[in-house]
Order: structure tokens, then sequence, then C-alpha cells
């Protein structure tokens, strides 16, 4: 008894040295690796699919890169790449100037990269009669002034309006584009019995499943499950539905850039990786997912 | 020797013992020195505002406080007659094979994770409501009301078990000696005498409910509305727990909407200090009675 205390205290000590050592030497080359092939691309959730694609391919031609790619909200994104957590943030709207500020303030010049353009589709459900609205009857609906699909040509139901949380950049640019249709005057918000779901895929669901929804989503998002209403942005029409085409030519009312941002001017793998990103391979990919590539030139 | 083995052990013990109550003093400080400043950015009167819109300066909590009580409140109106009543179940009434099969299972269901049941009440809860009840939408403090209950009754099951068992044997051969049925010894002996251990097992039940994040931000809608009757049951609400953590990953450190999500946290932190110190006031109320009775 006299002597097993301490002799019980020393293995432990022996043991908790051992263990540490042994973390130590694990970790240093593991660091060492990782400054060389592995990015963290994390934002907006508008493209996290796309980014998981291009990722993935990219991860097939150099099987020796380890790309991460996570969701969250472009304003995530941003406020990762500022605290130095990731390298690459993907963003679904332009960086904001407080956004800049506090980068400065860290130490870095954040430069953008515009990587494909998006199309937002209002949807509804496809039992729901109504298949076009005009962006002002949109932006009503939004506010709280339109509460009954009647007054737009629809069935007597009431309206249940779908909007991604505050920290998506799709909300941004719906409330700047649609709701306040573009006029930077217009203080309206959208109204407080707007349900605000913390996913993209929360808001395709309750589409499907509830007629009297409606909803918006990035095009690259939709599923057929859900129906597109053709918008105007004049009040006598015309009424144009989202895709590839209507986006590239400039009649689709709604449709935005989509963004990488990198903390300073790129260099090493994250240069190469966004090269590849903007080259006509990785540009294919964003066919085949519903959105709209950007122009070689760009 | 012995002695300073002893003492060496005693005192690791009686810093493990207070370490608690360093940790808990040190998460307040850092609350408070993180929160308070929205006192002096945001005047009282918009934090007492009936809008919730941070990316436009419209800082209201009221809907948040109003969200998270309309939910927690209904959910222990759901969860408090199921839970007790499994328990007086599982501690007086079922027979041991019964019980020992019961008993794991509520644990079991205490094991599932919030989000997984955020998922089921998404895909199966939230339809289901709307068609049932013919609402415009399934998500709604209804929905979360019925999950949150789902994930306290294992909590109040387990405690109101255990102050059910510690009523002495003693007072039901009493009752039964003086010709009370099983129903009588229950209702009226083992309850009442159980009566400060189901109050905490209550407590703690809200306090389970107030604090649950997940389950609810994924099937409350979120929407920032204010209690207006009891509609507000069966509409859209937003409590202050999915606020922060929905609105947490995207605020700037430092800025008045980091402040005011800490304020949030703070009143949070209130409310269920509250509740405990509210239940555990009421055991010692009822200890000291229980104690002259004994006597």
């Amino acid at each position: 008894m006299k002597h097993s205390v301490p002799g019980w205290m020393l293995l432990a000590a022996l043991l908790m040295v051992a263990c540490s050592s042994s973390i130590q030497q694990d970790d240093s080359p593991s660091e060492q690796i990782s400054a060389q092939t592995y990015i963290e691309n994390k934002g907006s959730d508008t493209l996290v699919n796309l980014a998981l694609a291009w990722a993935e391919r990219y991860q097939n031609k150099h099987p020796d890169v380890q790309i991460s790619v996570t969701g969250g909200g472009s304003g995530t994104g941003f406020t990762a790449l500022i605290n130095v957590t990731i390298d690459l943030a993907n963003a679904s709207r332009e960086i904001k100037p407080e956004e800049i500020e506090s980068a400065k303030e860290n130490g870095f010049e954040p430069v953008e990269f515009i990587i494909a353009n998006d199309a937002i589709a209002v949807i509804v459900n496809k039992e729901n009669p109504v298949s076009m609205l005009t962006l002002e009857q949109v932006s009503r609906i939004y506010k709280g002034e339109i509460r009954n699909w009647r007054e737009v040509g629809g069935e007597d139901r009431p309206i249940v309006k779908l909007s991604r949380e505050t920290n998506s950049g799709t909300h941004v640019y719906f409330l700047e584009t649609v709701v306040r249709l573009g006029s930077s005057e217009d203080k309206s918000i959208f109204s407080a019995d707007t349900l605000l779901l913390p996913s993209s895929e929360g808001i395709i669901a309750e589409v499907r499943d509830n007629p009297n929804a409606i909803g918006y989503d990035g095009l690259g998002y939709v599923t057929p499950e859900v129906k597109k209403v053709a918008l105007a942005s004049q009040n006598d029409g015309p009424y144009i539905l989202p895709s590839a085409e209507t986006v590239i030519n400039g009649q689709y009312p709604i449709s935005r850039h989509l963004y990488m941002y990198t903390r300073s001017q790129p260099e090493g793998l994250v240069k190469d990786y966004l090269d590849w990103v903007r080259s006509e391979e990785a540009q294919m990919i964003v066919t085949e997912l519903g959105f709209v590539p950007v122009l070689a030139e760009e | 020797m012995r002695n300073s083995s002893e003492k060496w052990i005693t005192r690791s013990i009686q810093i493990a013992g207070s370490s608690s109550i360093l940790f808990l003093l040190l998460i307040f400080l850092f609350l408070l020195r993180e929160g308070l400043s929205t006192l002096g950015e945001v005047p009282i009167s918009k934090l007492l505002a009936v809008r919730w819109y941070p990316i436009e300066g419209l800082f209201g909590i009221l809907p948040l406080i109003s969200g998270s009580l309309i939910v927690t409140i209904f959910s222990i109106l759901i969860a408090l007659p199921l839970g007790v009543g499994t328990a007086i179940y599982i501690g007086e009434i079922a027979p041991r094979s019964v019980k020992e099969i019961l008993k794991p299972m509520v644990e079991v269901l205490a094991g599932i994770p919030s989000v997984v049941l955020g998922f089921i009440g998404i895909l199966v809860l939230s339809p289901f409501l709307r068609r049932a009840l013919d609402l415009p939408t399934g998500l709604t403090a209804l929905s979360g009301a019925v999950l949150l209950a789902l994930i306290s009754i294992p909590t109040i099951v387990s405690i109101a078990e255990d102050a059910l068992y510690a009523v002495p044997n003693t007072y039901r051969d009493a009752s039964y000696a003086l010709g009370a049925s099983h129903w009588q010894t229950i209702w009226g002996v083992v309850i009442p005498a159980a009566r400060s251990g189901i109050l905490t097992a209550v407590m703690l039940g809200i306090g389970r409910s107030l604090g649950e994040t997940m389950a609810v931000m994924m099937v409350t809608g979120n929407a920032p509305t204010i209690f207006s009757g009891l509609s507000s049951f069966i509409a859209p609400v937003r409590t202050m727990t999915a606020t922060i953590a929905s609105e947490m990953g995207e605020v700037a450190t430092g800025s008045t909407h980091y402040h005011v999500l800490f304020f949030i946290g703070i009143i949070l932190f209130i409310f269920s200090l509250v509740i405990n110190i509210s239940s555990s006031s009421a055991i010692r109320k009822r200890g000291e009675k229980k104690g002259q009775v004994v006597s």
C-alpha cells in the first residue's frame, strides 16, 4: 500500500508522456502535407453541390489532393475565410463592405472569382394551378400584402411563404432584387410570418408536400417534383421560365453570379484549382447540375 | 503515508466537485462580457420590439421569447401526463418482466439524436399534422412541441420513477392495511410522497425543452411571429435557441448582431436558472414538511 500509490502515479504519468509525445510525432508530418495538398472550401449552400462535384473530379485527376467542401451559407463562408479556418469561400453574393473591412483588419485583401451563374427559380407545389407571376406580385406576396392564392389567379388557399435563413446569400439577393424590386430606397422586408428554413432541401421538401407553399431556390436545386413559375419583370409580360438559355440571353429577370473568394492573390494549389474551375471541363459540370456556365473570356 | 494519500484523494475530489461551479461562473462571465454591451448598442425600446430581422438592424427579441415559451409550454403539456403516467406504470403497476423491457426502451428513446427526430418531424409529423388539422403548413409550434415532448419524456420518466422508487414500502403496506385499493394507494399515498421528485422531473423536462435546438429549428418554421392568442400554437414560431444556432455562424465577431445573440443567450440562461431554483426550492419546502410528517 505504501508504495503502490506513487508507483501507480508514475505509471500514469509515463503513459501520459508517451501518449502526448506520440501525438506530436503524428502531428508534425501531416501538417506539412496538408499545407501542400489540402484545400478547405466552405460557404454558400447554393454552391455546395457544384463545389462537391468539382472537388470530386479534381481529386480524380490529382489523387494526391484533398478538397473538403462544406455549406453553411455565404456569410458563414466569409467569416471562416477571414478567421483563417478555410482557404476558399463559396458565395452566392458579393462580399459586403463590412466583410472587406473585417478582412482588412486581419490583414487580408479578399480576391473575387466569378465561377458560375445561377437563376433563382420561384417554385410552387405541382397541384397549384398558378404557373406565372409578375415580380411585383411575388414581392407583394412576400411582403404579406397578398395572402391568398385567389388574388393571383389560384385556388382559395392561404399562401405559405418559404425563404432561406438570413445568413443565406440567396435570401439577401431575393430581398434586394424581388422583395424590393431592385430599388435601393425601398426598405421593405419579408413579412414576419415568412418561414425561414435552414436548408434548400427543407424548402423543396415543404413545397413538394404543401399545396399552399411558395418558395424560391437556386435553379440547380430545383427538382422535377416542384413546379417552376414563369416570371415577368413588367406587369404585361412576357413571362419567362428559368433555364440556362433564358439566363444567358438575359430574358429571365432574376439571375446572378456565383463566386469563390480567396484571402489574397491565390498561388500554388488554390490557384491551380481556381484556374481549373473556370476551364471548359469544369464548366461542363456547371451545366450538368442545372447552373449556368460562365463564358471562357471571363 | 496513508494519511497523505487520503488527503491527496480528498483534495482531487474536492477540485473535481468545485470545478463545475468554476465552469458555470466562467460561462456566465463570458456570456455577460459578450452580451451585456447589447444594452449600450441597442436601446431597450428596440430590443422589446416585435420584429426580428437582424440584417436590417431590427433586433426585437419579444417574438423569440414568445416562440420559446409557446413551444416549451405546449410540449410540457404533452410530456407531463405521458411521462408521469409512464413512470407510475413502470414503478407501481407493471409486472417485473414488462418493467424490465420498458425501462431500457425509455432510455433508448433518450438516446435518439434530436436531429434524427427533426428529420422524422419534417418528413412524417408535419405533413401529417397539416392534413389532419387542415393547417396552412405543418411547420408549426405544434410539431415542435410534439418532438420536444418526445425528447423530454425520457428525462421525466427516469427521474419520476426514481422518486416513486424512493417512497418506502412501509407507506404502501400501511395504506393496504387500511383497506385502500392499489389505485387509491398510488394516488393518495405514493404520488403525494414522491411529489417533490416528480416536480423535479417536470422542471428538468421543461429545461430540456427550453434548451433543445436542432429538432425545433427543423420543424417550427422559424418565422419570428409574436404570440397572438391560441392560434399561435398552430402557427410557425422562432425560438431563441434556433435563432442563436442558425445565426451565430454568420455574424461578424464583435458586431451588434453578435452581441444581441449573446444577450439572447443570457436570457436563456436566466430562464433555466429560474427553473432550476424554483424546482430546488420546491424540493426543500417539501422536504421540510415531509420531515415533520415522519417525526
